[in-house]
């Protein structure tokens, strides 16, 4: 016993700047579906990423000033609402304003494949619908998103 | 004193992202960070600190997002620091302290920071202290720290806050929760939240009969005891006025001297911690000490006693200290 716990002890204690991912999740919008984004907040912090959770209801400019203040990674948006088209652009608009080009902008809900490409191109780095696994989010944001510098 | 550098002199003239950078930079102990944070600090020291603690689920998130409300109508520019706990098994977290404060999203006045515990105790993350000192050098009014809500022991914010307040709620536990040490100690202003439920009475009647027992000299601050029901801001306003009361006290001469002592103890034994660990276990390993010590131990050759004696005797140069003469060299250390 005393064994492990002086070792565990000692190897813990040496401290290295080590940046830990925080992600910004977020529902935009008017829908109050907030399973799936809760769900995704749950399943990051379990991969040990420090995650921000704003609640429902969110305008653009809220996701984008918590954002600022937190000093994020990457914003993961849920939109069932139907108003994608609308939501994502605006907040890649914010954030190019606020000079925060670098925080990684990826989402997920009810958006029609048609509409995925014309997000991506406006600067959305991924879009996952329904039927995606946690694990894929899971590794697509230990792949795509690093602490800052 | 160290001077300030570029992205110090950006935070004292408000930019709010370079801010933000900052506090984050503390948070993951980037070693440049501290180089800014050296440069602030003489400019720190003007904000007033609130500390708010309490069991989880009390409605310390609510009545922070009304408190913030009153000040900011009183003009009062608002920082939060928000602390939730980081999983012991995955070092992940889910801060979720902003939902109840969305209404002050879009106000420039109120900068809110969420903090995760990262395993350290008494209801604080470890830079807590550093980043209440970024908002006061950004020049915060009030600066709202509201604790992880573990609720028995949180001792550290006493230190750290002017004015702290405990929220109690009707019906956790019985009338020996009230009596038991610890969190019951540190308050200056008690708040009984959910005063609209049941039991709400008696809580503060045991609170109130808890804090008569105590011994008041002539002068002395005698916690009150306030009924609040944040999820309809009622009793706020009193709320206010009982720490305005508390901030004529703890601005009494003595008070304040006293204050400010305490608080500079636990910014300096935190930031001691934790770096003379960091250092002697580094040192030991750079001397390739540290794997046969603990191989040793392993084998109970040696015992942890020992080797920390060792260490601790022959590791402290407090002759450096003295030839940098500490409270007399150019900076302006004269502080009663």
């Amino acid at each position: 016993m005393a064994t492990a716990k002086g070792k565990g002890a000692a190897a813990s204690t040496p401290k290295k700047a080590a940046r830990k991912i925080r992600i910004l999740v977020g529902k935009p919008g008017l829908d109050g579906h907030d399973r799936g984004a809760k769900i995704i907040a749950r399943a990051l912090r379990d991969a040990g990423v420090e995650v921000i959770y704003t609640g429902l209801h969110q305008t653009p400019e809220m996701i984008v000033s918590a954002a600022a203040q937190e000093d994020v990674d990457g914003i993961g948006l849920s939109i069932l609402s139907g108003a994608h088209n609308y939501l994502f652009p605006r907040v890649i608009e914010l954030l190019r304003e606020n000079k925060m080009g670098d925080v990684v902008l990826f989402g997920g809900g009810i958006i029609p494949d048609a509409d995925i490409p014309k997000l991506v191109k406006k600067g959305v780095d991924r879009v996952f619908t329904p039927g995606t696994t946690i694990q894929e989010i899971v590794d697509y944001v230990n792949r795509r998103i690093q602490p800052r510098k | 004193m160290t001077a300030v550098n570029a992205a110090g002199k950006e935070i004292l003239a408000g930019n709010t992202r370079a801010a933000a950078r900052l506090m984050r930079d503390l948070d993951d102990e980037i070693p440049a960070a501290i180089r800014t944070l050296k440069g602030l600090y003489r400019h720190t020291g003007r904000a007033y600190i609130i500390g708010v603690t309490g069991a989880p689920g009390s409605g310390k998130s609510t009545l922070v997002n009304r408190i913030t409300t009153h000040l900011r109508t009183r003009g009062k520019s608002v920082g939060i620091v928000a602390i939730d706990p980081t999983s012991p098994f995955t070092g992940g977290a889910i801060l979720g302290d902003r939902i109840r404060m969305q209404q002050h999203a879009l106000d420039e006045g109120v900068f809110i920071k969420s903090l995760a515990t990262r395993g350290h105790l008494g209801g604080l993350s470890r830079s807590t202290i550093d980043i209440v000192n970024v908002m006061d050098a950004m020049g915060k009014d009030i600066i709202l720290i509201e604790t992880v809500g573990v609720g028995q022991d949180e001792v550290e914010i006493v230190k750290v806050a002017h004015t702290n307040l405990v929220i109690v709620v009707p019906g956790l536990g019985d009338d020996i929760q009230a009596i038991k040490a610890g969190i019951l100690e540190i308050a200056d202003i008690f708040v009984v939240n959910k005063a609209d439920r049941d039991g709400a009475d008696k809580a503060q009647r045991e609170i109130e009969t808890m804090v008569s027992m105590g011994e008041y000299a002539e002068g002395d601050w005698k916690p009150p005891v306030l009924p609040t029901i944040a999820a309809t801001d009622t009793g706020t306003a009193g709320l206010l006025d009982a720490v305005d009361r508390h901030r004529e006290y703890i601005y009494q001469e003595k008070n304040l001297s006293r204050y400010l002592r305490e608080k500079a103890r636990v910014e300096l034994v935190e930031i001691l911690k934790t770096r003379l660990i960091g250092k002697a276990v580094a040192d030991l390993d750079a001397h390739g000490l540290l794997d046969p010590l603990l191989a040793d131990m392993a084998k109970k050759r040696m015992d942890p006693y020992s080797i920390s004696e060792k260490v601790v005797n022959h590791s402290f140069a407090f002759h450096l200290l003295n030839a940098g003469k500490p409270g007399s060299g150019k900076g302006r250390g004269k502080r009663r």
